[in-house]
C-alpha cells in the first residue's frame, strides 16, 4: 500500500512538473519571430502561376531598408553582402522597383513591405483590363470593344498581383515589431561613410514554401498522383458558394426549365481580393454592391407579400468573381445543363449592382452591352428597363445616366450570362468609364475608401446604431434599385412610392462588413454552432478555397432574416420541418438562428427563419468537367504549403565560422594524437601498478 | 549559426572525451559499464539538485529578476556539492562492487584497479555533465542566425564549447583525485576538490567576461591535470625515461 501511493506522488509530481516547465533557451537570445505578417501566396491558372514563392528552408538575407528608388542599387549591385532582404515602404512598393528587383532575383532573397494606417494617394495591383479573357468581349463578340480597345477600366492598375516572383514578399503592420527591425538595422547594417558595414549584421529569414509549380493542369496532375494512403495534395481550386434567394420559392428538386416562369435577376459579387493572401476588404469594389443588394432585397419585402409582381425577381450573390467568374460562370453552366431551379430561357432580364460608391449629387451610370442591344428586341427591352430605373429616382438627390459613348460592359457578372444568350442586361456603377475606385482589388479599399466615418467618441454599440452619410447615400441608391425591381418585375405601379431601403439595416450592414463583425446585431441574426466566426475585425472577402467562407454565411443569413419569416418552429421542429403539415425543406430552407438578448434577461431568443434562401456551390465548371487547361471557365487555384513564418537574427562573418571550424579540427586532431600517444605509454608514465594502467591527461 | 559552427563547436567541446573514449575505454567492457554507470550517477544528483531549484522559483515571485538570479546561484551551488556527494558514494559503490567484479572477470584477482576506476568514474562524470551543458547550444547553433541580439557576445558558442571542454577534463582529474584521495584516508582531498569545483563556478558566473572567467579555469585545469598524473603513479622520473626511451630508440633506429 505505502509503495502504490508513493508511485502515484511521484506520477502526480512528474505530470506537474511536466506542465509547468517552461524553456529560457539559447533560442530565445538568438530569434525573435514576427506575429503579424501575411505572406503573399501562389496561385494558379490554365498557363501560369503568380505570386511568390520561398525556398524549402527559407530564404534569408540581410535586412536593407529602402530610402529611394535610386537606393536600389545598393542591394542590386553594390552591397557587399548579398543576398538582401529588402525593406519597403508602400510608397516605394511600385512596378518598377519590383521588377527591378525580380530581374536581379540572385541578390534578393526576398522583400518585406509596411503597410501603413493611411491610404497612399491611389495603388492598384489588379490589372488594368480585370477578367479579359473571359468576360463575352471576344476575336467573335464585339472585336473592337475586347481586351479594352476602347475603355480602359482600371487604368491605375499596375498588375503586381499577376507577376510571378520567385522570393517572398511578406507584409508587415506599422507597429512595434517593425520598428524593432528598423532599429536593428539602424544598429547593426547601416554603411558608415561609404565603408562596408562590419558584422554581425542584421537579417531576417522568410519562410513560405509553395507546394504547387507551373500552372493548375500539372498541380491537378500531381494531386491525383497516388503513392500512399494519404496522397499529398499540392494544389485546391478556389471556390465556394453562392448565395440565392427568390421572392416566390422555388422548389429545390425540381431542376431545369419552368414553363411560364420569367425571372428577374438582381445580381451582385460577394468577393475581393489583394495583393497578399487574405488581407482583401474590397469596400467600393464589392461591399457597396452587395450591401445596396440586401437593402434592396429588404425593401421588397413588405410589397412583395401585399401586391406580389408577375415575375418572380432573384436575388443572386456570387463568389469567386475576381478570378475569372468562378460563381456567375457556375450559375450559368448549370443553367444551361439543366442543374438549376430555372433556366436560361427563364431569365427575363438582369440588373447587376456593381461598384456603386457614392457621394451624395453625384449620378450613378448604367451600362449595357451593345452588341446585344443591336438586337431589336433586346434593345427594346433594355431601354424599357433603363425608363424604369430612371423613373425611379424621383424625389432623390442623384439621377441615372447612360453613358455617352458606346462602350463595353464593365467587368461584370452579366457578361457571362450574355456569352451564353443575349439577355437584356444593366450594371449600375458609379463610374462613367474608366473606375472611380482608386485601390480597385487592393488592401486600401477599406472603411475610409467609402469615407466611413463615426463620430470619436462612440461606443461600438452605438457606432453600430449609428447612420452615417455613406449609409444614407447607399439607402438612397438600394430604394431606386427595389422599386426598379418592382417595376421591372411587373408590380403594381401604385404601390412603388411606398417602397423604401431602411437606412438603419444600411448603416448596420456597413458596420459589420467594414469595421468590426462581431457586434449585436450580427450575432443575433448568426446560428449559434456560426458564432465564431464573427471577429472583432472584418471579415476577408478572399474567396480561398475552403467553403463557405465568413462573407457567404454572413450574407446567407442576412439574406434569411431580412427576406425570410420568422416562425413559431422549436429548435428540433426547424431541423425537421417536414415533419409538420405546412412546412417543407423542399421550398424553403430553416434557419435556427440565436435572436437578440431581451434587455431583463441573459438568455437569447432565438427562433427559427423559414426563407426561399439557398447556397449552390460556386466551383468553377473546369473542375466538374475535369478540363484543366480550359480557355472558358476558371482555372485558378492556389498552393498549398505546410507553414509560414518570418523572423529576425544577426548573422557572423563567415571568418568567424571557419575559424571556429578549423579550431574544432585542430582540437579534435591535437586530442587524438596525444591520447594515442599517451595510451600507448602508459606503462612507461604510470609505473606504479601492474596491470596496464588507465591514461590520463 | 551553420553547419561550420556546428561541427566546429562539436570537436572543440567534445573532441577529447571522444579521443579518451576511443583510446581507453571502448576496448574493455567492464569500463565501458562504469563510465555509463558514473554519467547516471552525475544525472541523478543534478536532477535532483535542480528538483530543489525548480521547487525554489515556483515557490517564489517570477517577476523578481535579482530574486532569481540569486536561486540558480544558490541551486547551482547545491548542485555542486551534491554532485561531489555523489562522487563519493560512487566510490563507496565501486569499491562493495570490486568484490563481486572479481569474481565474474577472468583474471585473477580485482579486475579493475582503483586508480582506473577512478579515471572512468572522472569521465562518466565529464562526458555527461558535458554533454547537459553544450547539446542545447550546439542545436541552437544550427540555425543561420548567431546569438547577439540582445547585447549577448557574438563569441558565445566558442566560449561554450571551450568551457565544455575545460569542465569534461577538469571532471576527469577530479575523479582521479578524489578516489585516490578516499583510498588514502586523507579526507582533505575532497574539501580540495570540492572548493576548486565551486571555484570554477563562480568563475563562469563572470561571463560574458570572458577573458576573466575562461583563462582561470584553464590555469585550473593545467593544475588539475598535474595533480592528477601526479597522484596516478606518474613522476617527473617517468616523464624523464619517457623521453630518453624515445632518444634511445631513435638512437638505436638511426
Amino acid at each position: 500500500m505505502g509503495l502504490e501511493s508513493s508511485k502515484w506522488a511521484i506520477i502526480f509530481l512528474v505530470c506537474w512538473l511536466y506542465k509547468n516547465v517552461s524553456c529560457n533557451s539559447v533560442e530565445q537570445k538568438i530569434y525573435v519571430e514576427l506575429n503579424n505578417t501575411v505572406p503573399c501566396v501562389r496561385l494558379l491558372n490554365a498557363t501560369h502561376q503568380i505570386g511568390c514563392q520561398s525556398s524549402i528552408s527559407g530564404d534569408t538575407g540581410v535586412i536593407h531598408v529602402l530610402e529611394s528608388e535610386a537606393d536600389l542599387e545598393w542591394p542590386l549591385s553594390k552591397g557587399p553582402n548579398p543576398p538582401y532582404m529588402v525593406l519597403l515602404e508602400s510608397s516605394l512598393f511600385t512596378r518598377s522597383i519590383m521588377m527591378k528587383m525580380k530581374n536581379e532575383s540572385n541578390r534578393v532573397a526576398g522583400v518585406a513591405v509596411v503597410v501603413p494606417n493611411t491610404s497612399p494617394p491611389e495603388f492598384s495591383p489588379h490589372t488594368t483590363c480585370p477578367n479579359e479573357n473571359t468576360g463575352v468581349y471576344s476575336d467573335n463578340y464585339g472585336p473592337n470593344l475586347a481586351h479594352c480597345n476602347t475603355t480602359v477600366w482600371n487604368p491605375l492598375g499596375n498588375g503586381l498581383s499577376y507577376e510571378e516572383f520567385d522570393f517572398p514578399v511578406f507584409s508587415l503592420k506599422e507597429d512595434n515589431e517593425t520598428e524593432f527591425i528598423k532599429q536593428c538595422y539602424l544598429d547593426h547594417n547601416r554603411a558608415v561613410n561609404g565603408s562596408a558595414p562590419q558584422y554581425p549584421l542584421c537579417a531576417m529569414q522568410l519562410f513560405s514554401h509553395m507546394h504547387a509549380v507551373t500552372n493548375t493542369p500539372t498541380c491537378m496532375r500531381r494531386n491525383d498522383i497516388n503513392f500512399s494512403i494519404n496522397p499529398e495534395m499540392v494544389c485546391d481550386p478556389l471556390g465556394d458558394y453562392n448565395v440565392w434567394g427568390s421572392i416566390r420559392p422555388y422548389n429545390d428538386t425540381v431542376l431545369g426549365h419552368k414553363e411560364n416562369e420569367s425571372v428577374v435577376i438582381a445580381a451582385a459579387r460577394l468577393d475581393s481580393r489583394a495583393f497578399f493572401w487574405e488581407v482583401s476588404t474590397g469596400a467600393e469594389g464589392s461591399i457597396s454592391g452587395f450591401v445596396t443588394l440586401l437593402a434592396a432585397a429588404q425593401a421588397l419585402r413588405e410589397v412583395t407579400h401585399k401586391a406580389p409582381p408577375t415575375r418572380n425577381i432573384l436575388f443572386a450573390f456570387f463568389q469567386g468573381e475576381t478570378f475569372d467568374y468562378i460563381g456567375s460562370s457556375r450559375m450559368v453552366y448549370d443553367m444551361e445543363n439543366g442543374k438549376f431551379v430555372i433556366d436560361l430561357d427563364n431569365v427575363h432580364s438582369i440588373l447587376e449592382i456593381g461598384q456603386v460608391a457614392v457621394h451624395s449629387g453625384t449620378n450613378l451610370f448604367l451600362h449595357s452591352d451593345p452588341v446585344s442591344r443591336s438586337n431589336d428586341t433586346v434593345n427594346d427591352e433594355v431601354e424599357n428597363f433603363v425608363k424604369n430605373l430612371q423613373s425611379s429616382t424621383a424625389g432623390l438627390s442623384f439621377l441615372l445616366v447612360e453613358p455617352n459613348v458606346s462602350q463595353p460592359l464593365p467587368p461584370s457578372s452579366l457578361q457571362r450570362f450574355l456569352r451564353a444568350q443575349p439577355i437584356p442586361g444593366i450594371v449600375l456603377a458609379d463610374h462613367e468609364s474608366a473606375f472611380n475606385n482608386r485601390y480597385y482589388e487592393s488592401f486600401y479599399d477599406n472603411a475610409a475608401n467609402l469615407n466611413l466615418t463615426y463620430p470619436s467618441d462612440l461606443s461600438p454599440e452605438e457606432q453600430l446604431e449609428f447612420v452615417t452619410e455613406t449609409a444614407k447615400s447607399l439607402t438612397d441608391v438600394a430604394t431606386v434599385v427595389a422599386r426598379a425591381l418592382y417595376k421591372q418585375a411587373g408590380g403594381d405601379d401604385s404601390q412603388v412610392n411606398t417602397i423604401k431601403a431602411d437606412p438603419k439595416i444600411v448603416t448596420q450592414m456597413l458596420y459589420g462588413f467594414l469595421v468590426s463583425s462581431n457586434n449585436s446585431w450580427f450575432q443575433a441574426v448568426m446560428a449559434p454552432e456560426l458564432k465564431n466566426i464573427l471577429k472583432p475585425s472584418p471579415p476577408e472577402y478572399y474567396v480561398g478555397v475552403v467553403m463557405s467562407s465568413t462573407p457567404t454565411r454572413l450574407v446567407q443569413y442576412l439574406l434569411a432574416n431580412l427576406t425570410g419569416a420568422a416562425t413559431n418552429l422549436t429548435q428540433s421542429q426547424c431541423q425537421k420541418p417536414d415533419e409538420l403539415p405546412n412546412e417543407s425543406r423542399q421550398m424553403y430552407s430553416y434557419l435556427w438562428v440565436q435572436g437578440i438578448v431581451p434587455p431583463n434577461s441573459t438568455q437569447r431568443d432565438s427562433f427559427c427563419v423559414r426563407a426561399s434562401v439557398r447556397l449552390t456551390k460556386a466551383v468553377s465548371p473546369a473542375f466538374e468537367l475535369g478540363e484543366y487547361a480550359s480557355k472558358d471557365y476558371s482555372t485558378w487555384t492556389e498552393s498549398r504549403w505546410k507553414f509560414i513564418k518570418a523572423r529576425i537574427f544577426l548573422v557572423a562573418s563567415r571568418d568567424l565560422e571557419m575559424l571556429t571550424l578549423g579550431v574544432g579540427v585542430a582540437v579534435l586532431f591535437t586530442s587524438l594524437l596525444v591520447t594515442y600517444f599517451i595510451s600507448t605509454k602508459a606503462d612507461v608514465l604510470f609505473s606504479s601498478t601492474r596491470e596496464p594502467a588507465s591514461a590520463a591527461y | 549559426m551553420t553547419a561550420a559552427v556546428f561541427f566546429g563547436c562539436a570537436f572543440i567541446a567534445f573532441g577529447p572525451a571522444f579521443s579518451l573514449f576511443i583510446f581507453t575505454i571502448a576496448k574493455d567492457p567492464l569500463r565501458v559499464i562504469i563510465l555509463i554507470a558514473g554519467a547516471f550517477f552525475w544525472l541523478v544528483s543534478l536532477l535532483l539538485s535542480s528538483l530543489v531549484w525548480f521547487i525554489a522559483t515556483k515557490a517564489t515571485n517570477a517577476q523578481d529578476l535579482t530574486l532569481q538570479k540569486n536561486l540558480l546561484i544558490f541551486g547551482s551551488i547545491f548542485s555542486v556539492i551534491l554532485q561531489e556527494v555523489f562522487r563519493f558514494a560512487y566510490y563507496r559503490l565501486l569499491r562493495k562492487a570490486n568484490e563481486g567484479l572479481a569474481a565474474i572477470s577472468e583474471e585473477d584477482g580485482p579486475a579493475l584497479s582503483v586508480r582506473e576506476m577512478a579515471y572512468v568514474a572522472g569521465l562518466g562524470f565529464g562526458i555527461m555533465s558535458g554533454a547537459f551543458s553544450m547539446i542545447n547550444t550546439l542545436s541552437d547553433s544550427l540555425g543561420p542566425g548567431t546569438v547577439g541580439m540582445f547585447g549577448d557576445s557574438q563569441y558565445y558558442f566558442i566560449t561554450s564549447a571551450l568551457m565544455t571542454l575545460a569542465l569534461t577534463l577538469l571532471h576527469t582529474f577530479w575523479g582521479v583525485v578524489f578516489f585516490e584521495g578516499c583510498e588514502r584516508k586523507r579526507w582533505w582531498v575532497i574539501a580540495v576538490v570540492l572548493c576548486l569545483h565551486l571555484m570554477v563556478f563562480s568563475l563562469s558566473l563572470l561571463n560574458p567576461f570572458y577573458v576573466g572567467s575562461i583563462l582561470p579555469v584553464y590555469a585550473i585545469m593545467l593544475l588539475m591535470a598535474v595533480w592528477a598524473f601526479f597522484s596516478s603513479g606518474g613522476s617527473l622520473h617517468n616523464i624523464t625515461l619517457l623521453w630518453t626511451c624515445r632518444k634511445s630508440n631513435t638512437e638505436t633506429s638511426s
